[in-house]
């Protein structure tokens, strides 16, 4: 029988095989991350210790993303108001759509998705290292001896302390990309003052900041629980952890690609 | 007193402790001790409710800990000190912030309770005045003596430790070993260590346990264990040039 034949009857073979193991470590995986965030969600043994556990986690996963998220935002308003001016170079559009385009590009998606996005890198792998390390240090075994819940108190403020952040982070992202988009088309002399105001201003949906903040918020658990979750069952070494740091960006993305769909058919159709 | 009942434990299918029975007293170093891969750091785990048994029951003064729920669990817990291999301090936590965690989770001292408390313990290990310290800035030594601060600090009645002496030099072993002997007595613990150091044995085993193959090979205490006929045991013991000829300047 020829190589290529017996290659083809093997992978017919064993394709069902496969699928049941990927479809079951899917379904492991999913149980897994269920259990581990009913168990975050217990009752904290020390309320004000808890609290400043809080304060410190919107620190580093909130304040300290703010720089980040304008800088992105200012020159992707820029992007936007340029690249949607030079596409439109056509009589029959009014002035304003650079102005309309940019708006609603960053309202509908940027802030709220490509902000996620972005937080997935930069926070997600952050809290995926920190808490993997712990675990392979015994640092999570040691919590357990203690008698203290491990996932209450490691992973509990940083949903809360994101979930709170994030709708902020999202109207910052907002502001800065429409200021980046003024300053950008006007200073290439795509887009006037005038024209840019009435197109930002010309029929305004506020829903669709309702929509973005919600988003917002659902993507901010997304990242901070599977992150977490990654983080958490960490096995072995610094090896581990860096694996375990980036399977968090890549199934926190796509997790919040699948819910952004989601919630667009849900809050917009 | 802590009783282990016929525990069984295995990973996908290869039995790694088998039918162990053993108790471990109050007021008493009780040791395990058996080479790499024995089951000695699974059994220290099962006991501490870190991995689950497969069957059998554990029982802490009386009480069962393998029936008991997550919520029973934490609460006994409440009442455990753990020294880890590698002292396992939190790394973003100050010394003191690191002592002073469970105070902080499970007493409503005032600040100032809390930071005689915390004083005395780092006395205790002779750590006096590295309270501002971070975990990164001690030696091996420091950390486990740290370890053990905050192991102590709630006045816990079971002390466990894994491996306390590893990647320690023979003078800091024997300082951590006098310093775990001594709080044992003074806290009235039980504490259960577990270990291959048999500078360890031979310094604070006042029980030792003797693990072979995931089971309980050979029992006695630091007086008898150089007198067994038990083959396993005299090859654990007698493994290196040292103790072999030490054993014949015994014999003539």
């Amino acid at each position: 029988m020829p190589a290529d034949k017996a290659d083809c009857n093997a992978n017919r073979l064993f394709a069902p095989v496969l699928q049941t193991t990927l479809v079951m470590r899917l379904l492991e995986h999913i149980g897994k991350y269920t259990l581990l965030i009913l168990r975050c969600f217990s009752r904290p043994e020390s309320l004000s210790v808890y609290y400043r556990r809080l304060i410190r986690e919107m620190e580093v996963l909130g304040f300290n993303s703010i720089g980040i998220v304008a800088i992105i935002s200012f020159f992707m308003g820029a992007v936007i108001a340029i690249q949607t001016a030079l596409n439109t170079e056509n009589p029959l559009f009014p002035p304003y759509l650079v102005g309309l385009a940019a708006r609603d590009s960053i309202f509908l998606e940027f802030s709220s998705t490509m902000v996620a996005l972005i937080l997935a890198g930069k926070v997600g792998s952050s809290i995926a290292s920190e808490i993997g390390t712990m675990r392979v240090t015994e640092q999570i075994d040691a919590l357990e001896i203690m008698g203290v819940n491990p996932a209450t108190y490691l992973i509990l403020p940083k949903i809360i302390a994101l979930m709170i952040l994030a709708p902020f982070i999202t109207v910052l992202s907002m502001v800065v990309g429409i200021t980046g988009g003024w300053i950008g088309g006007t200073v290439s002399g795509v887009v006037s003052t005038a024209d840019y105001i009435i197109g930002i201003r010309y029929a305004f949906i506020p829903y669709y900041i309702t929509y973005s903040l919600v988003k917002s918020v659902v993507f901010a658990f997304i990242i901070t629980s599977v992150s977490s979750y990654h983080g958490y069952y960490t096995r072995g070494g610094a090896l581990e952890v860096g694996r375990s740091s980036t399977l968090a960006v890549v199934h926190s993305s796509v997790v919040i690609l699948l819910f952004n769909l989601i919630l667009t058919q849900l809050m917009l159709t | 007193m802590i009783e282990v009942r016929h525990i069984n434990k295995s990973f996908e299918g290869e039995k790694v402790l088998e039918d162990v029975s053993v108790s471990f007293d109050q007021r008493k170093t009780n040791l395990i001790i058996g080479r790499s891969g024995s089951g000695k750091t699974v059994l220290l785990k099962c006991i501490v409710g870190l991995l689950e048994v497969d069957s059998g029951d554990i029982l802490y003064s009386g009480d069962c800990f393998t029936t008991m729920n997550r919520k029973e669990k934490q609460n006994i817990r409440q009442r455990f000190g753990m020294l880890f291999q590698g002292a396992a301090l939190f790394d973003s936590l100050t010394v003191e912030e690191n002592i002073r965690f469970k105070l902080d989770l499970f007493t409503r001292m005032t600040a100032r309770e809390k930071k005689d408390r915390v004083n005395f313990c780092l006395e205790r290990v002779n750590l006096e005045g590295k309270n501002r310290l971070l975990p990164s800035e001690l030696s091996g030594g420091m950390k486990k003596r740290v370890a053990i601060a905050r192991a102590i600090v709630l006045n816990p009645r079971y002390l466990f430790c894994d491996e306390p002496n590893s990647g320690l030099d023979p003078q800091t072993a024997i300082l951590i070993d006098k310093l775990i002997s001594d709080i044992t007595l003074e806290f009235n613990m039980t504490t259960v260590v577990n270990t291959h150091d048999l500078n360890s044995v031979m310094e604070i085993g006042e029980k030792v346990v003797y693990i072979h193959e995931g089971k309980i090979w050979w029992q006695g205490n630091r007086e008898e264990i150089l007198d067994t006929e038990n083959r396993e045991l005299n090859e654990f013991v007698f493994a290196t040039r040292l103790v072999r000829q030490l054993r014949k300047l015994d014999d003539i």
